[in-house]
């Protein structure tokens, strides 16, 4: 592909841009926090496929007149396919429900909404979520860890760093636009970080291993050459960076239209993830490298001066 | 660029690939996807976690949790639910997965609750109307009774009723003998079910009872189950639970079959017109995958769930990746002044650590998915994982030597078969 524009040149417009991503993501974290799904916060959800257009009051009308505690948020209304009537209900109860209970939902449900498809109900106790919560962040630090180990012993420490701080920034901004939508976040949604964390730095590689063989070629003497020298790299390897995202982003855009309420959190963090990870593989892991590397040049000249002394 | 001659047998051998992927997937496919198993969140069914909870006078030991998951077994089996899942997870912890459609209340009830059935021969009426047994006059208890209790109508009175048989039926004539003419206090779960009076001395044993919470026969069945399965070696706690509709399950399947395949048809379409023949290449490849994904479920029984369903529609995108590589660095070797047979073998040789490097990441949060995650994640790492490795195979090795058959049989020479435009072929 043709060079466009210097990509490293503008380094610093790209990591002003990341950088007010990340400080608006701190705030909606400190403002508004995570909307925890029941797989984290103990109590109930009962997702229920109604089979016709309902509206949030009818919901409510179905359990509070049977006596089910239900809060003022307890409902969202959701469609089986993006831009089809809301036809399923997902009700959150603090309190964990008892087989009575659900047995009682099942009940109601086909009494109320004769069109009903059935429902998926879900109880989770705190121990659970807990232990849950726990083993959500383990897992997000120790795959992070093993690829940096990963990409380490097959690159250098560098190459390294510089990916893993573009892994975290797609990591955190998904997590961002979770708060700030205030979107549910449940288990999937780890296995969705989890995903990213492994696919996004594919492309990342990709681009290493060009400046790599590139560095080989022409070893750059100067901050100059070294930024036109990845510069290079990023350009050539360009159209296979947004190839490669496309297919799988095509992928997830047509599980999150089509494939049904269930796994909309999951498809929605990754396509959220997919773009932010092909971004900061061309825009931010490898300026940072770039940074990072020029530091050699800056030191080399003292060198000579040490040995002599 | 130089006409060179044609070479037929290799350009039917690459034929030949085509022809016995398409045939094995065409023919075979069907079958073995229905062989498959699916997860409950797919078919319907539920989940259960329980806590084994230790109590003062008993506290865990490696023989007792084994003796508790061995209790939770034989009361599945006695509800007679097929395939089902039991096992323990982490220290103290049993999930049992039950797949179809059934009442939960009762289920769970069986499970998880030991009935605890008990005659005395006196009790006291308590200010608030109550029972309570007096502990001394302990006649008899659920463990004197043979495991073949059941739901019956007493021929008289037209009542729901359990019928009880005494494993020795001496003690049961001795009980009757005693209190002739007397009340027999029934006790479960600590609440008094009947006082009926002994009106004749009983020698072979059995026995019914029925009482308030015992109208129905459901409840009746209900408590012969618990009867029968005896008394779990510790309390157990419902901890988490999961119930999935059958109706909601396959739809959901439904609604992620079709998000699939038209994912697969675009991702089709799209390497179809970037790389041409290459990208048709790719696409038979991309059969091959998905003719080895369900090889691999269905020989080794892994169990589809809906995540996992997903992680296979995302492999689809990912298994693409490494062609796409591959076909890129052609072009590479291509721009640099090779011919376009060097290009492919060369550009499939230097693309090939790249995919390694990159696909062995998204392998690595797969197996720490798998490791750390249960259930639901457990599903979607497995499928992650098999579907980097299935990959592997078809879009790099397959697709290499589909590639190396047909470049070399020189039946097209123009670079543009291979999606390589004219501003890159230097002349």
């Amino acid at each position: 592909m043709n060079q466009w524009f210097d990509i490293i040149k503008y380094r610093r417009w790209f990591f002003a841009l990341s950088g007010t991503i990340t400080v608006l993501g701190i705030l909606a974290f400190a403002f508004f926090g995570f909307n925890l799904g029941t797989d984290f916060k103990a109590g109930s959800r009962v997702q229920m496929d109604l089979g016709q257009p309902v509206t949030t009051s009818q919901v409510r009308d179905m359990f509070a007149q049977n006596g089910f505690p239900i809060g003022p948020n307890a409902i969202t209304l959701a469609s089986a396919t993006a831009g089809s009537p809301n036809n399923t209900a997902v009700v959150r109860f603090g309190e964990r429900l008892t087989p009575a209970q659900v047995a009682k939902i099942d009940a109601l449900e086909k009494q109320y909404f004769p069109k009903s498809q059935g429902n998926q109900t879900q109880m989770v106790d705190p121990i659970v979520a807990t232990q849950t919560s726990h083993k959500a962040v383990y897992a997000v630090l120790l795959a992070s860890l093993f690829i940096v180990v990963y990409v380490a012993i097959r690159f250098e420490y560098r190459f390294a760093i510089a990916a893993i701080i573009a892994l975290l920034h797609d990591a955190f901004i998904v997590m961002s636009v979770f708060a700030l939508l205030r979107r549910e976040v449940d288990l999937t949604f780890v296995a969705a970080i989890l995903t990213i964390v492994g696919y996004s730095i594919n492309d990342t590689i990709v681009i290493f291993d060009r400046i790599r063989e590139n560095q080989k070629l022409a070893k750059p003497r100067s901050f100059e050459e070294l930024e036109r020298m990845v510069n290079k790299s990023l350009w050539q390897t360009m159209t296979r960076s947004i190839n490669t995202v496309v297919t799988v982003l095509i992928a997830a855009l047509l599980l999150y239209l089509f494939g049904g309420q269930s796994i909309r959190t999951f498809t929605f963090a990754l396509i959220i993830g997919l773009i932010s990870g092909a971004y900061s593989s061309i825009f931010i892991a490898s300026p940072i490298w770039v940074v990072w590397k020029s530091r050699e040049f800056k030191k080399k000249p003292k060198k000579p001066v040490a040995e002599t002394v | 660029m130089k006409k060179t001659k044609r070479n037929w047998g290799r350009f039917f051998a690459f034929l030949l690939f085509v022809v016995v992927i398409l045939g094995l997937t065409g023919g075979t496919s069907v079958r073995l996807w229905k062989t498959i198993p699916l997860g409950l969140d797919l078919k319907g069914g539920m989940d259960l976690l329980y806590q084994i909870e230790a109590t003062p006078s008993q506290p865990l030991t490696k023989t007792g949790i084994d003796a508790a998951l061995q209790a939770v077994e034989l009361r599945v089996n006695s509800l007679g639910v097929s395939s089902p899942q039991i096992e323990l997870e982490g220290k103290d912890f049993i999930r049992v997965d039950l797949a179809g459609n059934f009442n939960q209340q009762q289920y769970t009830q069986v499970i998880g609750t030991t009935a605890d059935l008990k005659f005395y021969g006196q009790a006291t009426q308590n200010k608030n109307g109550t029972w309570t047994p007096d502990p001394k006059t302990l006649l008899a208890s659920g463990k004197d009774l043979k495991s073949n209790s059941k739901w019956a109508q007493d021929p008289q009175t037209g009542n729901n009723v359990v019928t009880l048989d005494f494993k020795d039926p001496a003690l049961w004539q001795s009980i009757t003998t005693k209190y002739l003419q007397k009340p027999v206090y029934i006790f479960l779960n600590g609440s008094l079910l009947s006082a009926p009076k002994i009106d004749s001395v009983m020698s072979n044993g059995q026995s019914e009872i029925y009482g308030p919470g015992l109208t129905t026969p459901q409840e009746c069945i209900t408590l012969a189950h618990e009867l029968n399965a005896g008394a779990l070696p510790y309390p157990l706690k419902l901890v988490s639970s999961m119930n999935v509709g059958p109706s909601l399950g396959m739809s959901s399947l439904k609604a992620t079959m079709i998000a699939g395949l038209a994912a697969i048809i675009v991702i089709f379409l799209f390497m179809l017109s970037l790389y041409r023949l290459a990208g048709l290449i790719a696409d038979v490849a991309l059969v091959a995958y998905l003719y080895l994904v369900l090889v691999t479920f269905s020989g080794l029984h892994v169990v589809l769930t809906l995540s996992g369903l997903a992680a296979l529609i995302l492999g689809v995108g990912m298994a693409v990746d490494a062609n796409i590589i591959t076909y890129e660095r052609i072009k590479d070797e291509v721009r640099n002044g090779k011919s376009l047979q060097s290009s492919v073998v060369a550009g499939n040789k230097r693309a090939l650590r790249t995919i390694i490097d990159s696909n062995a990441t998204t392998f690595i949060a797969g197996a720490v998915m798998y490791w750390f995650g249960q259930g639901d994640i457990r599903g979607f790492a497995i499928s992650l994982m098999l579907s980097i490795v299935i990959s592997l195979i078809t879009a790099v090795l397959l697709s290499r030597v589909m590639l190396l058959l047909f470049t070399k049989s020189n039946v097209v020479g123009r670079p543009w078969w291979f999606g390589i435009g004219k501003g890159v072929v230097q002349k």
